[in-house]
């Protein structure tokens, strides 16, 4: 039986780059947790409903690693936790990257995307890191990154790193690439659909849509595929490129 | 203490179900537990044909609920009939309730004659979505139209016929005499209230389709209002939902007048919330040292 989930925060940091970084104890979601899947928290204001997906970042012995930007009440409240508060959540959710597709991998992140892309850097193999973020002062993660393999940074408005988008400075390497995995604003996942079937590559992407229930049962958070609606929560939120149908 | 329910002849072992379109087929849920601890389920809305429903954002969330506006994407009623249902009849004991919309009378008609006899234990008619351009609400809100798709669906159906009734009515006793004078067997209530959420610092509409249904906390005491109204303008059975949280909200209902009660949005909030308000309701009963649920239906003093 799967199980909604206690998780102990044991540690709680602030990033330069604005978000917030949580550490969760709980051994059953770190073991059972894979990248790309996500979480699903009960905002327990008494005020918001719904809970909110947040991706896992990192998952080993026992600790789970999450970092989320605060947008709204949701993740304000969330934001508001402390070191030993309680949070309730399902989890781990949805379908994850493939990691046995095999070859070259590219990751590449926007933005907070970078986040759900880091426990998969740890299970690749050398993979090549492109990361795109608005300017400097949002730079995240990047040594960490660098760490696990070649990592490039591009920025929109060039004040760190390359002029651009991280999709581009990845086309111009796009002949050692097999396998692209990627995470980020709709605009760059669009980007890399075009950029793969450009070249002949494979593509895997993590979508967003605002959801309900977080397990398949409601259907508010379909995305547009070759195979009709289907469910971001249950059969993504990572699927094949050439499965998406952006509009 | 008993907790058996006893409606249009069938007996459920509890009075708390799901609501349809919050519990897919039943199947997500039951690796959190096991479903046949519930009084039975109502599916997803289906329909003759699969329907791929509206664009996203199809979910808002309000202060007290949300709004959705999923417009009734569903696979189609054969998917149900050879892989869901077969599925649920033969690992699951709670009931099963089909919940069936179209976009005519006539597809009301072929829904009901396509789901005779395959062991589905009651038809819920839904003539209340708010998500789809034809058919939907607009034959819930109209009291000639109700009663002739309950006519319709009662000429084919092989088991009891519950209407699912709209809120955005004047007078929702019409609707619930209508369907009554049509043969209807029972009637739930409510479906959810046409809303609209608008994003300040964009100016749009949150929900792709602009308007949606909204459901939650928010909307009990509409729907306990309608319920109580309904009790008292005919004599078929009831099945209360509208925001239920707890097992409390769900006594509402029955002291209201309802028979059962479906648990909706609470499962997007715990995915334990069903099983929570059956034990809630049980809990109520040792507290008020009451042995039969039964005695709660209908049994406010007003
Ligand atoms: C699979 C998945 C993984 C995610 N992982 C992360 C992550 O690792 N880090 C991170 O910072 N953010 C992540 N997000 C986005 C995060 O869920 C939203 O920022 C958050 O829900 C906003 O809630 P709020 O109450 O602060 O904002 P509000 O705007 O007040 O939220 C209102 C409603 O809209 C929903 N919503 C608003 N923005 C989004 C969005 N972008 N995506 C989905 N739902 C949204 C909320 O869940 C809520 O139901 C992820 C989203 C998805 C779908
Ligand atoms: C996401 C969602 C989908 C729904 N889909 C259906 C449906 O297919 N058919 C139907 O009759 N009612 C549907 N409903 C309405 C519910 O069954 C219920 O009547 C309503 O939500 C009120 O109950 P609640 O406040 O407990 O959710 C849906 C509600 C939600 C929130
Ligand atoms: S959030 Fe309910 S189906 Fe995805």
């Amino acid at each position: 039986m799967r199980e909604d989930l206690k998780c102990v925060i044991s540690e709680r940091r602030t990033l330069p780059s604005g978000q917030v970084e949580f550490i969760l104890d709980n051994p059953r979601l770190a073991k059972e947790a894979e990248p790309g899947q996500f979480v699903h928290i009960a905002v327990e204001n008494g005020k918001n409903l719904l809970r909110r997906p947040i991706s896992i970042c990192d998952a080993a012995d026992g600790k789970t690693r999450i970092i989320f930007e605060i947008k709204g009440e949701g993740t304000k409240w969330l934001a508001g936790r402390s070191v030993g508060d309680t949070l309730t959540l399902m989890g781990p959710l949805g379908r994850g990257f493939d990691l046995d597709i095999g070859g070259s991998a590219f990751i590449i992140g926007g933005g907070i995307g970078v986040f759900p892309l880091y426990m998969l850097a740890k299970k690749l193999k050398n993979p090549k890191i492109f990361l795109g973020f608005r300017n400097k002062d949002m730079v995240v993660m990047e040594d960490e990154f660098a760490a696990l393999g070649k990592t490039l940074v591009a920025t929109d408005d060039g004040s760190y790193g390359e002029k651009g988008f991280a999709i581009d400075l990845a086309e111009k390497e796009i002949s050692d690439c097999d396998i692209i995995y990627a995470c980020g604003p709709k605009p760059m996942l669009k980007a890399v659909k075009a950029v793969a079937e450009r070249h002949g590559v494979r593509a895997q992407i993590s979508m967003e849509e605002r959801m309900g229930c977080g397990i398949g049962a409601c259907l508010v958070c379909v995305c547009k595929t070759t195979t009709g609606n289907r469910q971001v929560c249950l059969q993504g939120p990572v699927f094949d490129a050439k499965e998406i149908i952006f509009d | 203490m008993n907790t058996k329910v006893n409606f249009c002849g069938i007996e459920f072992k509890n009075p708390v179900l799901t609501a349809s379109g919050t519990f897919g087929f039943g199947l997500e849920y039951d690796e959190y537990y096991d479903i046949s601890e519930l009084g039975g389920i109502s599916v997803k809305g289906l329909t003759l044909k699969p329907r791929e429903g509206n664009p996203t954002p199809r979910v808002a969330e309000t202060y007290g609920g949300m709004l959705n506006s999923v417009g009734l994407q569903n696979p189609g009623v054969e998917v149900f009939k050879s892989y869901y249902l077969p599925k649920l009849k033969a690992e699951k004991t709670c009931r099963v309730i089909a919940n069936i919309a179209g976009s005519s009378v006539d597809d009301y008609a072929e829904m009901a004659r396509s789901l005779a006899g395959v062991g589905v234990d009651l038809l819920e008619v839904n003539i209340s979505c708010p998500n789809v351009k034809s058919g939907g609400m607009a034959f819930g809100t109209d009291a000639k139209n109700v009663e002739a798709i309950t006519r319709a669906v009662k000429a084919e159906a092989s088991q009891p016929v519950v209407m699912k009734l709209s809120p955005n009515v004047t007078d929702i006793t019409e609707m619930a005499r209508a369907a009554e004078a049509g043969g209807a067997d029972g009637i739930s209530l409510i479906n959810t209230l046409m809303g609209m959420k608008i994003d300040v610092n964009t100016r749009r509409p949150v929900l792709a389709n602009i308007k949606g249904g909204y459901s939650g906390p928010g909307v009990m005491p509409v729907a306990v209002r309608m319920v109580y109204e309904c009790s008292k303008a005919v004599s078929i059975p009831i099945i209360g939902m509208g925001g239920i949280m707890t097992g409390d909200d769900a006594v509402e209902f029955l002291l209201a007048g309802a028979s059962l009660v479906m648990v909706g949005t609470a499962n997007f909030v715990d995915p334990l919330a069903a099983v929570k308000v059956k034990n809630g309701i049980t809990d109520y009963m040792r507290r008020h040292g009451i042995d039969d649920v039964n005695d709660l239906i209908g049994a406010v003093k007003a």
